[in-house]
């Protein structure tokens, strides 16, 4: 790979307090009795804080192989993972510490609870080297944080989803460790079990502030818990910041399609308003030949200039009849041209010269009964506009 | 009935178990977790037994017991007589013919045990000694049972190895099959009919034991 495509880490000011920093590149697959196999690279280089960094990315990005490094279960070809003062791991100085001696907690994607013991010796196994009494101290007192007290007695097939999730979080923490992995531990609870078991995942760190490294796919969770997320894609980070700035206001197309941005539009800017801080934009429908005028958030974009905007099928609304004092600036006239319906959703596609996919619940839709080749009205707001790209290239 | 040789068999076989757990269980754990990329000869060579005649083990083992050979000369040097046709010389030859039938249900029952439950437990801080006691082989106990049952009945059915090496000296060498022959030669019909019977519903209910012991894992060929 060429050097320049390498990405300078985020150090200086933001790993001053950093508690865990990695800088690791693997190459898995590549040549298996001549036959080539799809090369897959890891090229990572980023630092913790304390607190809960959320790692986005598809599946297939590498998320579980950089946790599978930190923690020990894999070999970087190269690079550098140090926790606190500690280097874990060294290709220079030839340091790899194993798995057991890190001492950093990690919940596996499929938690991994050990089918054969009770909660209780799941979750005290990590404290074998403790007197008995401090081990039922300890436990319990986890228990108790984590609110399973009731099934301490029962083993892992007995309990229920979330209570599993609870017992490896819990199993994983009360061994104190100096840094926490999480791989889609809460992939498979409802969303109210997921928001009350981040809640106490919170408060237990609010008294530790260790470092939270927290993988997912699934945007929703980095706002329920990132303080900072880091993007990745194909192994590499493309972004990291807030979750707003990574994940709202997507800078990248793929970061756009995980943030359910399912409209992406190229337009051409018309006009800059700076006064309003917005600027209108104008995209060709590509059948019609058709214009539709948006006014999206003023970027660093030239009049001329091409941008892609990306839209969240759920943020557009629709309305039967034309919508009048709204607040929103973009109503476009169209017509539904499908509706299909996938789990609890509704994808309407509206073609407004542009086409438009539009998300609603199946109430909304029998409240408007809307049905194919309806007219009707697109609402967007300016700021459920987001610009994916600087300008492409000035027109002409 | 000759109590005697089923005396004799039994302790045999109690032995071979009892030794085949012991050198059967690390080889198991080697055969499962090692990654050297040569694993397969060792493993090759631990099915021979299932494939090779007894008379070519057997044959190969005589060599092996007697003077020519260094591991004889080693032997007779530390007990002061030879290995062929003596009782601990019968053990040596069971362990390796039977090898297989323990490792194999060893072996596999270590490799269906979830990588990620290993995994977990080094993260939590436990060694491979703590992890191979506190979570590889207690989720391997149908597979361990499987492998000291089978072993275990396996040395009770031998003939070819035993006859080899072992002869046909009562009190010694001289197990319930071999019994079998001997009275079949003798055309000691009634007798050979009874022994029979009874060695037939033995291997049937150690049979049906494993098989309702072990519904899930069954591996007692190499090939699965």
């Amino acid at each position: 790979m060429k050097p320049e495509s390498v990405e300078k880490p985020l150090q200086n000011a933001e790993s001053a307090g950093a508690e865990l920093e990695i800088q690791i590149s693997k190459k898995f697959g590549g040549q298996t009795g001549g036959e080539s196999r799809v090369a897959f690279d890891i090229e990572a280089d980023f630092a913790l804080t304390r607190g809960i960094t959320v790692l986005l990315g598809h599946s297939g990005a590498g998320k579980t192989a950089i946790l599978n490094c930190i923690a020990g279960l894999i070999r970087p070809d190269r690079g550098r993972i140090a926790l606190q003062a500690e280097v874990l791991f060294s290709s220079e100085e030839n340091i790899d510490l194993p798995v057991e001696e890190r001492g950093i907690g990690y919940v596996f994607q499929h938690l991994a609870l050990f089918p054969h013991l009770t909660v209780w010796k799941n979750i005290a196994y990590g404290l074998e080297r403790l007197s008995r009494d401090e081990q039922t101290r300890r436990v319990g007192a986890i228990a108790e944080a984590f609110r399973i007290r009731h099934t301490i007695e029962k083993r892992p097939g007995e309990i229920s989803g979330g209570e599993k999730q609870r017992v490896a979080l819990a199993r994983a923490l009360v061994t104190e460790p100096r840094a926490l992995l999480l791989d889609e531990p809460l992939a498979a609870v409802d969303p109210g079990t997921k928001a009350r078991i981040i809640e106490d995942l919170r408060n237990w760190n609010a008294a530790h502030q260790i470092p939270i490294l927290y993988v997912t796919h699934n945007r929703e969770e980095v706002f329920a818990l990132g303080e900072r997320v880091i993007a990745l894609e194909n192994g590499r980070i493309i972004a990291q910041g807030t979750p707003a700035e990574v994940v709202r206001a997507p800078r990248h197309v793929s970061l756009a399609e995980w943030s359910g941005l399912e409209n992406r539009l190229e337009a051409q800017v018309v006009a800059l308003h700076e006064d309003q801080g917005t600027m209108t934009c104008r995209a060709q429908g590509a059948g019609s030949g058709k214009q539709v005028d948006l006014e999206i958030p003023l970027g660093h974009s030239r009049v001329g200039e091409f941008v892609l905007v990306g839209i969240g099928a759920g943020d557009i609304l629709v309305a039967t009849r034309r919508p009048e004092a709204l607040s929103a600036r973009n109503v476009l006239q169209g017509k539904i041209a499908s509706l299909r319906r996938r789990d609890v959703t509704v994808i309407a596609q509206v073609d407004c010269g542009v086409g438009f996919e539009v998300h609603l619940t199946p109430g909304a839709q029998e409240a408007l009964q809307l049905g194919t080749g309806q007219d009707v009205w697109v609402v967007i707001k300016t700021y459920s506009c987001h610009l994916l790209n600087a300008g492409s290239g000035i027109a002409e | 009935m000759d109590w005697q040789a089923f005396l004799l068999t039994g302790r045999l076989a109690v032995m071979v178990s009892a030794v085949l757990l012991a050198i059967g269980l690390p080889m198991a754990y080697w055969i499962t977790f090692s990654g050297w990329r040569w694993k397969f000869v060792v493993e090759a060579v631990v099915a021979l037994p299932l494939v090779l005649p007894p008379t070519v083990l057997g044959f190969y083992l005589l060599t092996a017991f007697g003077n020519a050979s260094a591991f004889g000369r080693w032997w007779q040097g530390i007990t002061g007589h030879p290995l062929a046709f003596t009782f601990s010389g019968l053990v040596v030859a069971s362990i390796l013919y039977s090898l297989p039938f323990a490792v194999q249900p060893f072996a596999a029952s270590f490799a269906a045990v979830d990588r990620g439950l290993i995994a977990a437990s080094s993260s939590l801080g436990a060694s491979r000694w703590r992890t191979f006691w506190r979570v590889i082989l207690p989720l391997s106990i149908p597979g361990v049972i499987t492998g000291a049952v089978l072993s275990f009945a396996h040395t009770v059915g031998e003939f070819g190895v035993v006859l080899m090496i072992g002869g046909n000296i009562p009190g010694v060498t001289r197990t319930v099959s071999i019994d079998i022959y001997d009275r079949v030669q003798a055309a000691e019909y009634a007798a050979a009919r009874q022994t029979s019977l009874l060695l037939l519903i033995f291997s049937f209910v150690v049979l049906s034991l494993v098989y309702a012991l072990n519904r899930r894992v069954w591996a007692v060929y190499p090939f699965e």
